[in-house]
């Protein structure tokens, strides 16, 4: 029970939720064949490396980890928009969010 | 505390990650990406970050999931479709996602000296100043170029959304389509 109620968590497992966090990222990268659904990994993948960044700016006590995810925060939501806008555009060349069928610069 | 509060929202984390793989219509997994999103605001205040455990919930988990389901419905996106692309992403990606993640564990786990995370111990220093206080000194100071080119980014990014989604055929042919649905 004492160690339930303790403050102290080890760096390692932050490090390692974030690990599986980005490795599902991946995964669903490559497994899902919605255009959305693998945009919606990138994000999550964004996510897991930014928890990587706090968890070093808290062991190192170093600001410059926390401005960095921040700026990393910034430029995911100019991503997002872009990356939402190209989504719209090729909805409407192809009438399609499925991956598979996108394949007009394939030779 | 911390342990308890760690293993909740990590748990919640990779339930939402995990739901987010599972399910096979878009909007399912951006509403499981959203309780991803939040429970990692909840693990950056137990590190002590809560301007970014602020900005997580406000931009990511507002801004750019509200725009993600937006477009899910907009485009109403059905259900994604078993395909002889998908069957070899699901036979060669498996693998080799769960290489990447033994990798990076044994990384991680060989790493001698990384400490432990401590609730309430973060950037504020001695003087008894706040984390945004902290944050926004160097933000403001140091690295006050390099946060008004992001704004030049933000802008462009803006200026690049409306172009690409606008409809290149003219107005007159955005018309006929409205009309035509």
């Amino acid at each position: 029970m004492s160690l339930l109620l303790t403050q102290e968590v080890p760096i390692s497992w932050y490090l390692l939720l974030s690990a599986v966090l980005f490795s599902l990222g991946v995964a669903g990268f490559l497994v899902k064949r919605n255009l959305i659904t693998v945009f919606m990994s990138i994000e999550l993948m964004l996510n897991a490396v930014n928890l990587s960044f706090v968890t070093f700016a808290h062991q190192w006590h170093a600001v410059k980890g926390q401005i960095f995810v921040f700026f990393v925060m910034m430029v995911a939501a100019a991503e997002a928009a872009v990356g939402l806008a190209i989504i719209i555009a090729v909805f409407r060349a192809r009438a399609t969010l499925a991956v598979d069928r996108i394949d007009l610069m394939k030779l | 505390m911390h342990l308890i509060l760690f293993f909740v929202f990590a748990g919640f984390c990779l339930a939402g990650a995990i739901n987010l793989l599972l399910q096979s219509h878009p909007i399912n997994s951006a509403l499981s990406l959203i309780v991803v999103m939040t429970s990692l605001a909840v693990l950056y205040l137990l590190l002590g970050a809560e301007f970014l455990a602020a900005a997580q919930v406000i931009v990511y988990a507002g801004a750019i999931m509200v725009l993600f389901t937006f477009v899910v419905m907009l485009l109403n996106a059905g259900r994604e479709e078993r395909t002889l692309g998908s069957r070899t992403a699901r036979s060669v990606g498996f693998p080799a996602v769960v290489a990447i993640l033994a990798v990076i564990a044994t990384v991680i786990l060989k790493a001698q000296g990384l400490g432990v995370a401590t609730l309430g111990e973060g950037l504020s220093d001695a003087k008894g100043s706040t984390n945004i206080e902290v944050l926004s000194r160097v933000l403001f100071h140091e690295l006050l170029l390099p946060f008004e080119v992001t704004s030049i980014l933000i802008l462009i990014a803006i200026l690049g959304a409306v172009a690409l989604a606008s409809h290149g055929d003219g107005p007159h042919g955005s018309r006929e389509r409205m009309g035509g649905e």
